[in-house]
């Protein structure tokens, strides 16, 4: 990004805001001449996607906030009143609640993607550690918008939630205590809520503009691994990578609408459509899907304390990756034996997602232990150790000669 | 984006220009629900139905208030003496030129209903006051006469006269 800028304006008036405040010059460099490693394949469309997911759910939770009442008495009415009464109201709702669900999907394909290619090595550590942050700001927020509509998920949600806290030695009590704003989840909590629901996705959007910077400064990783070694290697990010992405963009945007318009309630729960009642706990309370493997982690260990622990630990965890794995190349692609340990992580993460919607006993738990276990021992052995130990496959000289042969 | 030398259309101009086009499409289809969601909804459209008024309690010389579509609604019982002073007026001279047969029912000249919002800024006119024995309007001064016309002060219009029936000679319709 350094050196002399190719944006040159001709028309006199973007002349005169350049030398003002050089924003043309910085959309220029940034996304229309940016050189784009000239390998990209479409995994790497998940951060537009998810760029694009954060504007979708900024735009319809505004909107939805203009019809919703944050009150105990009336929060599950105001929802009734959205999906009946406002113009569209059912369409912006389901947009909104099925958006959440895009949004996990296309982060953990994009937090996959990284772990595959190596994205997270050096130089492109601070990339991923505010990538993380992203995330734990995203469960949060996603965590506090579920529990707006006060049905029976939403109430119960809130309370297992915030009680981990109380999991702290001391403190813990009047921490949950201050959390509420009374004795139990009720009105006062359900307002701060409201306010920190509005708020959070403004953080993740600094956060975001952050880890787009980082990103720009480093250049991008891609498939083979290895950087850009001249021209021959990138293309300009307008025409290629925009129309790449555009195009993907809008095949994801087909599966969110099958969603949308034909199972909009498959992804939630149908206790949530029940009015949210302190006085009865439902038989299987479960978060939404994409907190399910963090739950079974939490409910395989059999301490409070520790359970909470490992439930964060295992996100916090994903901070020290750039250090964890010890290998000098980056691409599982010329890493065989990373790679079959990788899809083996997956299917851990798979399986231990279908544990956390299964009650905690019996053969479950067993398997919820087995898999925390070994969802540990991925980071903490079997990355260190592979570094180490692994024979790599030779890597290509450049990527126009991986993606051209020899001839390049 | 490589330049063209020759002036010819080529198939890439087509594709972007056909993308920007459906792009364009859509995102204008986007926008309408935005947008229409302000716009009242199912319940606040059902809760302004029209309302029916019983109005024989009102004794002559009393207005009332009633609220219709969450906008104050004056039903006055006019004395002979405000009728006369309202039919008498040469229409000519008044700001915003209107006879009182037009403002009221035929056959039920004694009933005055308009909304009780001043044409002005928007503050609700005292009844009962100002110099044409109408209606006073605190606010900026503005005066109207015994039909709601506007007579001196800044507001444009005669008070605006809302959709109504009699249904019988004791009760109207609002609406």
């Amino acid at each position: 990004m350094s050196g002399h800028s190719t944006y040159q304006p001709q028309n006199p008036v973007l002349k005169w805001l350049e030398t003002r405040l050089p924003i043309g010059g910085l959309i220029h460099s940034s996304f229309v001449a940016y050189p784009t490693p000239r390998n990209l394949n479409y995994w790497w469309t998940f951060g537009g996607i998810l760029s694009f997911m954060l504007g979708v759910q900024i735009i319809t939770g505004v909107v939805l906030a203009m019809h919703y009442t944050p009150h105990v008495d009336l929060a599950f009415k105001s929802v009734e009143g959205i999906m009946r009464d406002v113009n569209y109201g059912w369409l912006l709702r389901y947009l909104h609640s099925n958006g959440a669900s895009m949004f996990f999907i296309a982060v953990y394909i994009h937090i996959f993607r990284g772990m595959y290619y190596g994205s997270y090595k050096e130089p492109r550590e601070v990339l991923w550690i505010l990538g993380v942050i992203i995330y734990l700001l995203m469960m949060a927020t996603g965590f506090l918008g579920y529990t707006l509509p006060w049905g029976q998920m939403s109430f119960w949600g809130a309370t297992v939630i915030t009680n981990f806290f109380s999991a702290i030695p001391g403190v813990g009590e009047t921490i949950v205590t201050w959390l509420w704003g009374g004795y139990a989840v009720g009105n006062p909590t359900l307002n701060r809520f409201f306010s920190l629901h509005y708020l959070l996705p403004f953080v993740i959007a600094g956060v975001v503009v952050l880890h787009v910077w980082a990103l720009h400064v480093v250049g991008q990783n891609n498939p083979a691994g290895i950087e850009p070694k001249s021209d021959k290697d990138t293309v300009p990010f307008t025409p290629y990578a925009t129309v790449k992405d555009g195009f993907f963009m809008m095949v994801f945007c087909l599966f969110f609408a099958w969603f949308v318009f034909y199972i909009p309630n498959y992804l939630g729960h149908a206790d949530n459509y029940i009015v949210a009642n302190p006085a009865v706990t439902p038989q299987h309370i479960v978060p939404e899907w994409y907190y399910l493997p963090f739950y079974a982690i939490l409910r395989a260990i059999p301490d409070k304390l520790l359970g909470v622990l490992a439930l964060f630990g295992s996100i916090l965890i994903l901070a020290f990756l750039p250090w964890l794995d010890t290998s000098r190349v980056r691409s599982a692609r010329y890493r065989p034996l990373y790679r079959q340990f990788f899809w083996l992580f997956v299917v851990v993460c798979l399986g231990l997602g279908w544990l956390g919607s299964k009650p905690a006993e019996g053969v479950y738990t067993v398997i919820a232990r087995i898999l925390t276990i070994y969802y540990f021992a991925h980071f903490i052995i079997v990355l260190p150790l592979l570094g180490i130990f692994e024979k790599t496959k030779p890597l290509p000289n450049s990527i126009s000669e991986s993606v051209l042969g020899a001839k390049a | 984006m490589t330049t063209v030398s020759s002036a010819e259309h080529t198939r890439r101009d087509f594709l972007y220009i056909a993308t920007g086009a459906v792009g364009a499409v859509g995102a204008a289809a986007a926008l309408v629900p935005l947008i229409a969601q302000m716009n009242p909804d199912a319940s606040t459209i059902a809760a302004g139905a029209p309302i029916d008024v019983d109005i024989s309690p009102i004794a002559e010389g009393q207005v009332i208030k009633v609220f219709w579509r969450s906008k104050p609604i004056f039903i006055s019982h006019r004395t002979k003496k405000e009728i006369q002073e309202a039919q008498d007026v040469n229409v000519a001279t008044l700001p915003d030129p209107e006879t009182d047969a037009a403002r009221t029912k035929a056959g039920h000249d004694q009933w005055l209903v308009v909304i009780g919002i001043c044409t002005h800024l928007g503050c609700i006119p005292l009844a009962h006051q100002g110099e044409y024995d109408g209606w006073f309007c605190p606010c900026h001064g503005s005066q109207y006469d015994t039909s709601g016309r506007i007579r001196k002060g800044p507001a444009p219009k005669n008070l605006a006269l809302p959709p109504y029936a009699f249904l019988s000679d004791t009760k109207i319709r609002i609406g």
